[in-house]
């Protein structure tokens, strides 16, 4: 496991186009009316604001057009920093590359 | 931001149990492997008995629709059935998540193809050890190199390749040697499974416990390549005889998963075949009326059907009474505690097993051979 400060400065550097790992689904569950990462032996429930990052995970746009377009879209949020910290985590986590 | 939850949140809705997030799909017991540890029941299901391709595709669309997420298309060996694309096909166009569940026997590049292009997502290989000598000795047949030229093509197909390896008593001191192996053919998980013993492996019981000893440093041993063996997620299953705590079988009984049976029967537990229920089949009832309604799946859901030390006890809501399977299997009585427990009152069955344990002829499972035929290593 990676230092969680090394990754930091590796989230916000801007060429970084995340993207999900190999095998890894983002998809809305209607039965449960939640939307989940679904991998290998495991299932994520993703709440609140955290789908809305990884639909833009899409290996083209950058840490910094995702954060861009988020502002765009919830106006006001604390979008930013925020954003970088989530996609440090699930990075480390092996569910975005 | 808020967190992604790691642990599903099996909440209700409306009435009745939750809905199950996976399932089991058993679509052959045939198998080329002759593993003594095998877990399927001893009676296996003929191939004249499996389920149609047709049913298969009305099962998966019925488990879509019940809530069913991940399904493991398994058996015996799935690469037997001709129609495991068609299968897999139904599996994701209904948009559940696949796992092949292989022993690799059979996967060339062009069935693979065929299944990736159907939609399949990862696949779950099996190994027995971790040299070719010492793996096919277990399976009972050459085996390891059709394994290492799957993972290979798996990997080439850019799909998430993991690794399961049964673990007992003629392979538990390998544990290294087994994750080097893992790394080295790129798999990005290893699931190390302590034999549960059912169906099959109850034969081979005596023989395939460990001692307390090789258990303790196959412990050690996980710990130390968590640490240095990068980019491999080490899975350690339990065994259930040690440490005088049970497992808490699928998550609950009719809770979080279900099994079809290749003759279509559903089951809430893959062992469960010996069971004195009566198991629907999906020739006569839809998924979600088993899931809901059925006695089978209703037998012992939740913890009113507990007795003894288990309908008092903290923890049964954390291990729910153990394995049904197990408290029959060793009690004739599947509402019992698991005698797994230490606070079981037949405990000492358990204990009695493991002291039992010793080096011993293995029975391999070869269904064409009544009663099998008998290896010495």
């Amino acid at each position: 496991m990676t230092a969680p400060e090394e990754l930091g400065a590796t989230a916000q550097a801007t060429d970084w186009r995340p993207r999900l790992g190999s095998g890894i689904i983002l998809r809305h569950d209607a039965v449960r009316h939640a939307d989940l990462l679904v991998m290998p032996e495991r299932i994520v429930l993703l709440e609140g604001g955290a789908v809305a990052v990884l639909r833009l995970c899409d290996g083209e746009r950058t840490v910094a057009e995702i954060v861009e377009r988020l502002r765009a879209d919830f106006p006001g949020a604390p979008v930013a920093d925020d954003v970088t910290e989530f996609l440090d985590r699930v990075r480390t986590e092996g569910w975005v590359r | 931001m808020s967190e992604p939850n790691n642990e599903p949140v099996v909440s209700q809705t409306g009435d009745g149990p939750a809905p199950p997030w996976a399932m089991l799909a058993e679509l052959t017991h045939g198998c080329p492997l002759h593993c003594p540890y095998c877990s399927n029941p001893v009676g296996l299901i003929p191939r004249s008995r499996e389920l149609e391709t047709a049913d298969w595709v009305r099962v998966f669309e019925e488990a879509a629709a019940l809530g069913v997420i991940h399904a493991h298309l398994s058996g015996g060996e799935p690469l037997l059935r001709p129609d495991l694309r068609e299968i897999t096909e139904a599996a994701a166009r209904n948009g559940v998540y696949t796992q092949l569940v292989t022993s690799g026997v059979g996967l060339d590049a062009d069935r693979l193809a065929e299944l990736v292009g159907a939609g399949l997502h990862s696949v779950q290989l099996s190994v027995q050890d971790s040299t070719a000598a010492a793996s096919d000795l277990i399976a009972g047949t050459r085996s390891f190199a059709a394994k290492e030229r799957a993972a290979a093509l798996v990997r080439e197909a850019g799909l998430p390749l993991g690794l399961n390896v049964v673990l007992h008593r003629r392979n538990l001191d390998s544990i290294e040697g087994i994750v080097e192996l893992a790394a080295t053919w790129g798999a990005e998980r290893v699931e190390l499974a302590n034999t549960q013993f059912y169906g099959w492996a109850l034969r081979n019981r005596r023989a395939l416990l460990p001692t307390r000893e090789q258990l303790a440093r196959a412990k050690e041993s996980v710990e130390r390549l968590r640490e240095r063996v990068e980019g491999v997620e080490l899975i350690w299953v339990v065994p259930d005889y040690f440490d005088g705590v049970p497992k808490p079988c699928m998550g609950g009984w009719g809770a979080i998963s279900l099994t079809v049976g290749p003759d279509g029967s559903v089951l809430p537990c893959p062992a469960a075949y010996d069971l004195p229920l009566e198991f629907p089949n999906v020739r006569d009832h839809s998924l979600e009326w088993i899931w809901r309604r059925s006695t089978a799946f209703e037998a012992y859901r939740g913890t009113e059907w507990m007795s003894g030390p288990c309908s008092g006890c903290p923890r049964r809501e954390v291990d729910f009474g153990g394995c049904r399977c197990q408290a029959f299997a060793l009690t004739g009585d599947a509402s019992r505690t698991d005698p797994a427990c230490g606070l079981s009152p037949d405990h000492h069955l358990i204990t009695e097993l493991v002291e039992s344990a010793g080096d011993g002829e293995l029975v391999y499972r070869r269904p064409e051979r009544r009663g099998g035929l008998q290896l010495r290593r």
